[in-house]
């Protein structure tokens, strides 16, 4: 596989607060047999993940989710927050996760399995683990150019910033005040019209106890500034053209489904097309019976667009059954190129230069500019 | 100042300043209208307390300066209270930009407002008033009249001490031996603790009370409530105890706190106001609500008729489209206000219309009104696409009711135009009279949210003023011009003074 099946999610209306546009993505009918679950961990939020033997990953880790694949709903199924007269007024309900009362371990492995059929696993983090970790060991070959620490530790330590949803201006409030659908499980953020983060859970109960969750996600450089210094969005209310064929009801009732359709298949092809038609590079995490764990990386091309990293839950058909992504920053575009480029001329300076059309002198530069300067030798 | 012959010479109310058009006129004054129905000051779904009051204030300021005598006639409308003290401040803090004739006016208007409004509010605004440094003889008069008007003055010390220690203070209040319960009053304001025993019942228990458990229950409840928490006394027992004394609200907000086992209360829910009525549904769990089905749809139906009045059954088939997307759920400081209001209007448009030719549709498409909640987003278009099907004898409707906050979003501005082609196309002949009515004030709009040009707005604070809404709203249409708009506020000045000012 190397695309995103989106099947069984419907694009409804978007709604608008400021600079920011949600649109809701609904099911059907939900994921047979998946649950997600939150849970929230003490500490406000500094988390260390142990990778392997001496590898640390750090981060701020507010929750995290844990997948359970063992077909019955799960003690939230049914008698959830549907039927509660008070759903609207209290947020999650009397269901809400609590802190889980333990001291400040290191958590072991992005993705663990737990007893029973659970999977726990740090949402974002796994993707963008797998971003940081993009050719961390460094240059295979050992050209002249490159350092002895560049050859010994690899790109160590390597580090990426990002913001937190809090600080993304008016994501918060359009978060809050926007209103959930009855079979909603999933979300688009916009902001200032360029796709943010893309959020898709297997159950609509649980999109509905996770939707709050958005703003402790990271969310990349690009999506902070649009939104700091983005005009709000132009609200583009539906319009009902040729009113002049409109004989009766049937014919209103047509026209304001056809705009409905129509708004569909403009969010597929225009707003959402830079994560649904870009080819990526899938790595399996979990295997879960009928469901798969993937982390995936976009192919780092450079053609102005957004680049999305995420991690996704896919049944056996393939179909994302859990999506969550992450917009990298033009710069971070750069880099992963630059790092592939590298990788695929056996870290040769020259074969580099020539993949990327440029002379010696510009690489190096460039090498230098992406902040990778510690792998060069000093005399180069 | 206060007379009931100056009720008949109160002239009609001069146009705003000349050269103005006046049908922008008549919109200003129709959005100002609007916002002091709804506008409280208080949070709101989509806009923090801050926003609204700046809002508001901005507003108030605006119509203040370029319709002074328009924003006076507002006090005889349908305002709600916060508004209406807002307006009587800036009267009194501007009285020097009014002519004399404008004073007589607005002098008439405040007393007769003044009486209407709950005495809390009153005295919020005179210390406001104390606080502003207004302090002259005509605003020193209205407060004298007003509180000579108090019933008992003693129960005021005890339950308002500060609000009326404040004003005594503000306006030099003589209390004089013979004024009857003036002197009494004036020593438990202002020489507490000085008399052995007062002959006032309420002034004497207040002083036992804070010795003797027997006597705080002789107090006014609120008052009463501070004084049990001091003894120590149990919730339940003092509730139960205290229950005689409450006022009619008192006894809806405690009546589930004072429930003993299976054993309710005998609450007459039936006399309550119908959208607090709707309100205390509304704060029922679904199980309690279908337990007592017949109760509670009994009560708000009574409410319902009490609330149409002469109105009922007049209206014809009337189709609603009422909003309980999560919007509805109001704020932390409005709880599902604009879904009781919702909720309320739905049993007041079914009194109205004609028996058995009402339909209501939810927006979340619930068909057991009883059992809403806010939830889920606002398909406006389509609901009013349901809603001008024709009813069941294939008849179109002869009203359309829209009671929405005007947050339309699945997808945004489908209401609007469906309403536009259907009115342009469809009902040219306006055979179907639309209203939209809005119990949420728009801070960003200085309005409510419209939904489409050619269907009035009107805001709504209480369900109870439906049938005087849809009569202003005619004006927001524009088919009734600034001429009547005029004439319609200085009926409505007129009748107000008439039936307030004598009191």
């Amino acid at each position: 596989m190397n695309r995103l099946e989106l099947t069984g999610l419907t694009v409804r209306p978007a709604q608008m607060w400021g600079g920011v546009r949600l649109v809701p993505l609904v099911r059907a009918s939900p994921v047979e047999g998946l649950r997600l679950h939150r849970e929230v961990y003490e500490g406000m939020g500094a988390g260390i993940v142990e990778l392997g033997p001496r590898e640390r990953y750090l981060s701020y880790i507010p929750h995290g989710l844990v997948a359970e694949w063992s077909g019955g709903g799960g003690p939230a199924a049914g008698a959830g927050g549907r039927r509660s007269a008070a759903y609207g007024t209290q947020f999650g309900g009397g269901e809400a996760p609590r802190a889980m009362p333990l001291p400040a371990l290191p958590h072991h492995r992005m993705a663990k399995r737990r007893p029973g059929d659970r999977l726990r696993f740090l949402p974002l983090h796994l993707a963008l683990e797998g971003y940081l970790a993009l050719h961390f060991g460094g240059p295979s070959t050992a050209w002249e150019e490159w350092s002895r620490a560049a050859l010994r530790d690899g790109l160590s330590p390597r580090a990426e910033d990002a913001y937190l949803g809090l600080s993304v201006r008016g994501l918060g409030d359009a978060l809050r005040v926007f209103e959930i659908h009855p079979d909603q499980c999933g979300v688009m953020v916009y902001v200032s019209d360029a796709l943010a983060a893309a959020f898709v859970v297997p159950h609509p109960d649980d999109y509905r106890l996770l939707h709050a969750s958005l703003v402790e996600d990271l969310y990349g450089e690009l999506v902070h500034q649009y939104a700091l210094y983005g005009a709000p969005v132009p609200e583009s209310p539906v319009r009902i053209t040729g009113e002049e064929h409109i004989g009766g009801l049937g014919d209103l009732r047509a026209a304001a489904l056809a705009r409905q359709r129509e708004w569909a298949q403009a969010h597929d092809t225009l707003f959402a097309r830079e994560l649904l038609d870009t080819s990526y590079t899938f790595d399996r995490v979990y295997r879960m019976k009928s469901f798969t764990l993937w982390r995936f990386l976009p192919p780092f091309v450079r053609d102005g667009g957004g680049q999305h990293i995420g991690e996704t839950i896919t049944d056996h058909k393939g179909r994302v059954a859990y999506l969550k992504t992450f917009r990298l920053s033009d710069a971070q575009i750069r880099r992963g190129h630059l790092l592939r480029t590298l990788a695929g001329a056996d870290w040769e300076p020259d074969r580099a230069a020539a993949a990327l059309g440029a002379s010696r002198a510009e690489l190096i530069r460039r090498i230098r500019a992406a902040g990778f300067g510690a792998l060069l030798k000093g005399g180069v | 100042m206060n007379t009931p012959e100056a009720v008949a010479a109160a002239g009609p109310l001069a146009h705003p300043a000349a050269g103005v058009p006046d049908l922008v006129a008549a919109e200003d004054v129709l959005l100002f209208v609007n916002a002091a129905i709804t506008a409280t000051g208080q949070r709101e779904f989509h806009s923090d307390a801050d926003a609204q009051r700046l809002s508001l204030d901005f507003l108030h300021t605006s119509v203040r300066v370029n319709y002074r005598r328009v924003y006076a006639a507002s006090l005889a409308l349908d305002i709600n209270h916060h508004n209406a003290a807002l307006i009587v401040r800036a009267l009194l803090e501007t009285a020097g930009e009014a002519s004399d004739e404008e004073r007589r006016t607005e002098g008439r208007l405040i007393a007769a407002r003044l009486a209407l409004l709950p005495p809390p509010r009153v005295y919020r605004l005179f210390g406001e008033l104390r606080r502003a440094k207004v302090n002259n003889r005509r605003t020193r008069a209205i407060m004298r009249d007003w509180l000579a008007a108090r019933p008992d003055l003693g129960h005021d010390a005890v339950k308002y001490r500060a609000g009326l220690k404040t004003a005594a203070r503000h306006i030099h209040l003589r209390c004089r031996q013979e004024a009857e319960p003036l002197p009494e009053t004036g020593e438990f304001l202002f020489r507490p603790g000085r008399s052995r025993r007062y002959e006032h019942r309420l002034l004497d228990a207040w002083r036992r009370a804070h010795y003797e458990q027997g006597a705080v229950t002789e107090l006014p409840f609120s008052v009463a409530e501070g004084f049990a928490a001091k003894h120590g006394m149990k919730r339940e027992v003092f509730l139960k105890r205290a229950a005689p004394r409450m006022t009619r609200l008192e006894r809806l907000r405690t009546q589930e706190q004072r429930v003993v086992g299976d054993r309710r209360p005998d609450v007459d829910l039936t006399a309550m106001p119908l959208t607090r009525l709707a309100s205390y549904v509304l704060s029922l769990g679904f199980t309690q609500r279908a337990e007592r089905r017949a109760e509670l749809t009994g009560a708000l139906r009574a409410a319902a008729r009490r609330a149409a009045g002469a109105h009922a059954g007049s209206w014809g088939r009337v189709h609603a489209v009422l909003d309980d997307s999560f919007s509805s759920s109001g704020s932390g400081q409005k709880r599902r206000r604009p879904l009781a209001v919702a909720l309320a209007c739905h049993h007041l448009l079914e009194a109205l219309a004609a028996p058995g030719a009402y339909r209501g549709l939810w927006t979340s498409g619930a068909g057991d009104a009883l059992l809403v909640r806010p939830w889920g987003p606002t398909p406006l278009g389509a609901r009013i696409l349901d809603a001008l099907e024709p009813g069941p004898g294939g008849a179109a409707p002869d009203r359309l009711v829209i009671v929405s906050d005007g947050w339309d979003n699945a997808p945004a501005g489908l209401a609007g135009e469906v309403l536009r082609v259907w009115r342009q196309r469809l009902d040219p002949g306006r055979r179907t009279a639309a209203v939209h009515v809005n119990p949420v004030y728009d801070a960003d709009g200085f309005d409510v949210r419209r939904l489409a040009a050619g269907v009035a707005t009107a805001g709504i604070r209480d369900a109870e003023d439906l049938p005087a809404l849809v009569e202003i709203a005619r004006f927001a249409e524009g088919r009734a011009g600034p001429e009547e708009l005029y004439a319609y506020l200085d009926r409505r000045v007129a009748r107000f003074t008439g039936e307030g000012g004598t009191a």
